[in-house]
């Protein structure tokens, strides 16, 4: 019989919980979403021995139990909430050797708790480093629990903190701190009108807004004089707390900690002087996201090509080498396209968190919040937004995924909405095929109109995604202002294999949320494109041969022409000519409307879209490019002009033209609200702007 | 007492009170706390975030919740 033992890890921030975390479970993690809610919820598993099994729960990083948060109140009712399914058997408080004092506030609240527990305290290869001296016995015998010295970094004391957790129901599950203490006469009223009930876990329900179970807030609230106090005097309360466990603590460890201070001072200093200043800091920080955006354009193309050419191959010897009909087509058109058209963000996404893993685990992370917050939060977004925005500018995929670390959830929310407005890869041959059309290659003072306009519209898409953000910060409500309250870790060198697990939990909760609506769409739009009503779609063979009987024309081009024919006469050709009135004022035939339509797919789908509908054989830019100069309109003048080409790429700048973000917009907010009203407010917005701008100009 | 957002770098005070109500619990737990002595590390900009060290936690405040720290300078 395997025994299961439910274990909970919690610590502050920055002791290295990660770490512990990723050398207990390895690649057995998960990283889900709590239900209902949006805060992460890290989970694995390891074996002891054979016959002990352990569950292993990740809690968000945490200073006290007293602060309101989303995170908190996640953390209180899986430990409070004895119905919880993840209602641990022991908790294991992570600490750091350098901050134990801080630490040891979170470990004598979650003691109070009554649930066995032990202290791991990290990274004990610091211990001489930095002149520490403590003595484990004395502190274990005093804190009534079990110490155990472990350093992630080395893979050291694991084995202990393994032995310590199969031999948890030997630990001693008391209370350490009175709580009286603290205002003796509300604990003495509170316990007499509650003498069944822990004072410490009423005294924390008092001062949450959540519902339990097991004892109802309502019957405390209405028995008794406890939540009559103001909030303000339970505030007091709390501060009274927070200081009295602080004395406990101070006394406590003047007898068994040392530190030599005139021992490891470290690079903090040093290097914040650099990393902090007021020209130097931004100037690092500016040359760091622009390597960061360089090495991820550069690098990922060349996986990226791989992924495109390879399924390219797949799919045609696919087409050739299985017999012709429905089923072939369906994979080799749709199910093989729709794989890379998830798989092919990957190294987007690898590259991306490799470089956030090590900004974060080295606490430079938390310098670029301390030199940003100032100039985002006027705009409504956070210091940390800065590198969602930035990211945005090779994809918004893995942009939306990295604003996990956006602590305020309204702050997160508008970062997520308007990152699609920055420019993104994608964008870009669709620019410049535009540009090359319509722009004049001329220069003014030595710089070509073609560059300034794309310049242009990289600037654009930064300035409404400020603009926006601006404006949704009015309309998103939150509870609380936001705040700054950050510590600022010491340097540190990061650990690769956590840069490793970063980015593999990433990727696979990428494919596995994200990935299958991405396909399932992908699956949908080929199906239409490749379906059609009526005796058009299902004759187009003959219909076009007849067309052509006169003509002399190769077996090539007519396969062409038929292929343009079908596509104009399938269920997306149909919506597409559908919705010609709609678009004719933004300067756009049915062709085009054709082309909007697919590249909801993805962006850059439009140019292989109008050289299907325009029957050019080949996805050459140059070629597409003179049939598109060609194009007219049935007055004879041109399609794409001056006008019509700049109100398209107004249209692309503002257009939510990718289901893939409303995908992982959709897994990162947890619902389909916030993809749905960001896809109705981008196209209106994008919409009108294209109108103006093709009314203005024409 | 003076609010901590009007101190400059190097400058060194005590804490003397907190307007609990409009600071998050957060920063009393990390051992902002009356009576503990803290030193002002740096500054972002005008305006800015302010950095402090104070019993052994090194923080960065937003100038508003830290003109809600009242110390006195040493």
């Amino acid at each position: 019989m395997v025994k299961t033992i439910t274990v909970a890890l919690i610590g502050n921030p920055n002791t290295g919980k990660s770490s512990v975390f990723n050398s207990l479970t390895g690649l057995k993690q998960k990283v889900a979403n709590y239900p209902g809610v949006t805060v992460e919820k890290k989970t694995g598993s390891f074996n002891i021995n054979r016959t002990t099994n352990v569950q292993l729960i990740d809690l968000p990083g945490s200073y006290g139990l007293n602060t309101k948060s989303l995170d908190q109140s996640i953390v209180f009712d899986l430990l409070l909430n004895k119905n919880n399914k993840d209602f641990p058997d022991l908790v294991v408080i992570i600490s750091d050797v350098e901050n134990l004092k801080r630490n040891l506030l979170l470990f004598t609240q979650i003691k109070d708790l009554e649930i066995p527990s032990i202290l791991a305290i990290n990274m004990s290869d610091q211990l001489k480093l930095k002149g520490i001296e403590i003595d484990i016995k004395k502190l274990e015998q005093k804190l009534d629990t079990k110490i155990v010295l472990i350093s992630a970094k080395k893979n050291e004391g694991f084995e202990e903190l393994k032995n310590a957790i199969t031999t948890y129901r030997n630990l001693s599950n008391k209370p350490i701190f009175n709580i009286r203490e603290i205002d003796p006469e509300y604990f003495t009223n509170l316990n007499q009108t509650f003498p069944e009930q822990s004072l410490y876990k009423l005294w924390l329900l008092i001062n949450q807004d959540i519902n339990f179970s097991k004892i109802q807030r309502n019957t405390i609230e209405t028995s008794g004089n406890f939540k009559t106090q103001t909030e303000s005097y339970l505030k007091k309360l709390q501060q009274k707390e927070t200081i009295k466990r602080y004395q406990w603590i101070n006394n406590l460890l003047k007898e068994n900690y040392s530190r030599d201070i005139a021992k490891g001072h470290g690079i903090r200093n040093k290097l914040d002087r650099i990393l902090l200043h007021k020209f130097w800091g931004y100037a690092t920080f500016y040359l760091i996201l622009l390597l960061i955006f360089q090495i991820i354009f550069d690098w990922s193309s060349i996986p990226m090509d791989f992924i495109d050419s390879t399924f390219v191959s797949i799919s045609q010897s696919v087409k050739s080498g299985f017999p012709p009909g429905v089923f072939t087509n369906l994979l080799s058109e749709g199910v093989l396209p729709g794989i890379a058209g998830v798989l092919i963000f990957i190294p987007q996404i690898a590259l991306l968190f490799f470089f956030i893993s090590i900004l974060e685990q080295t606490g430079y992370m938390s310098r670029v919040v301390f030199l940003m917050d100032k100039t985002l939060k006027r705009f409504g977004l956070s210091g940390k937004s800065v590198i969602p925005l930035a990211s945005g500018v090779a994809c918004a995929i893995p942009a939306v995924m990295s604003t996990r670390s956006i602590e305020n959830w309204k702050e997160r929310l508008i970062t997520i909405l308007v990152i699609p407005f920055m420019t993104c890869s994608a964008r870009l041959p669709v620019y410049l095929i535009l540009i090359s059309l319509v722009i004049p290659n001329d220069k003014i003072f030595g710089i070509g109109y073609q560059s300034l306009t794309l310049l242009g519209l990289y600037i654009l898409g930064f300035l409404m995604a400020i603009l926006s953000s601006s404006i949704l910060q009015l309309f998103i409500k939150s509870d609380n202002r936001s705040y700054l309250v950050l510590e600022m870790p010491d340097y540190k060198l990061p650990l690769i294999k956590n840069v490793l697990l970063n980015i593999w939990t990433k990727t696979k909760s990428f494919i596995v949320e994200a990935g299958k609506i991405i396909f399932a769409i992908s699956i949908l739009l080929w199906i239409f494109a490749s379906t059609g009503p009526g005796d058009n779609f299902r004759n187009a063979n003959q219909i076009v041969e007849n067309q052509y009987s006169e003509i002399n024309i190769s077996e090539d081009d007519l396969e062409l022409k038929v292929n343009a024919f079908r596509l104009e006469n399938s269920y997306i050709g149909l919506l597409g000519k559908s919705i010609e009135p709609v678009i004719s004022p933004l300067g756009y035939d049915w062709k085009i409307g054709i082309a909007l339509i697919t590249s909801f797919a993805a962006r850059e789908v439009f140019v292989g879209t109008l050289s299907t509908i325009y029957s050019v054989g080949s996805e050459n830019q140059d070629t597409i490019k003179t049939r598109m100069l060609e194009e007219v309109k049935p007055d004879g003048s041109p399609v794409f002009n001056f006008a019509s080409g700049l109100s398209l790429m107004i249209f692309y700048a503002f257009a939510m033209q990718c289901m893939s973000t409303l995908a992982i917009v959709k897994k990162e907010t947890n619902s389909w609200k916030w993809p749905i009203i960001q896809l109705i407010f981008m196209t209106i917005l994008a919409y009108f702007a294209a109108l103006i701008t093709y009314q203005i100009l024409i | 007492m003076i609010g901590l957002n009007t101190l400059k770098k190097g400058d060194r005070a005590i804490i003397k009170d907190i307007l609990i109500d409009q600071v998050p619990l957060a920063l009393l737990e990390m051992g902002c706390l009356p009576g503990n002595e803290l030193l002002i590390l740096g500054l972002a900009s005008k305006k800015g975030p302010i950095y402090i060290k104070v019993d052994q936690s090194h923080i960065s405040i937003d100038i508003i919740t830290a003109s809600k720290v009242l110390v006195e300078l040493k």
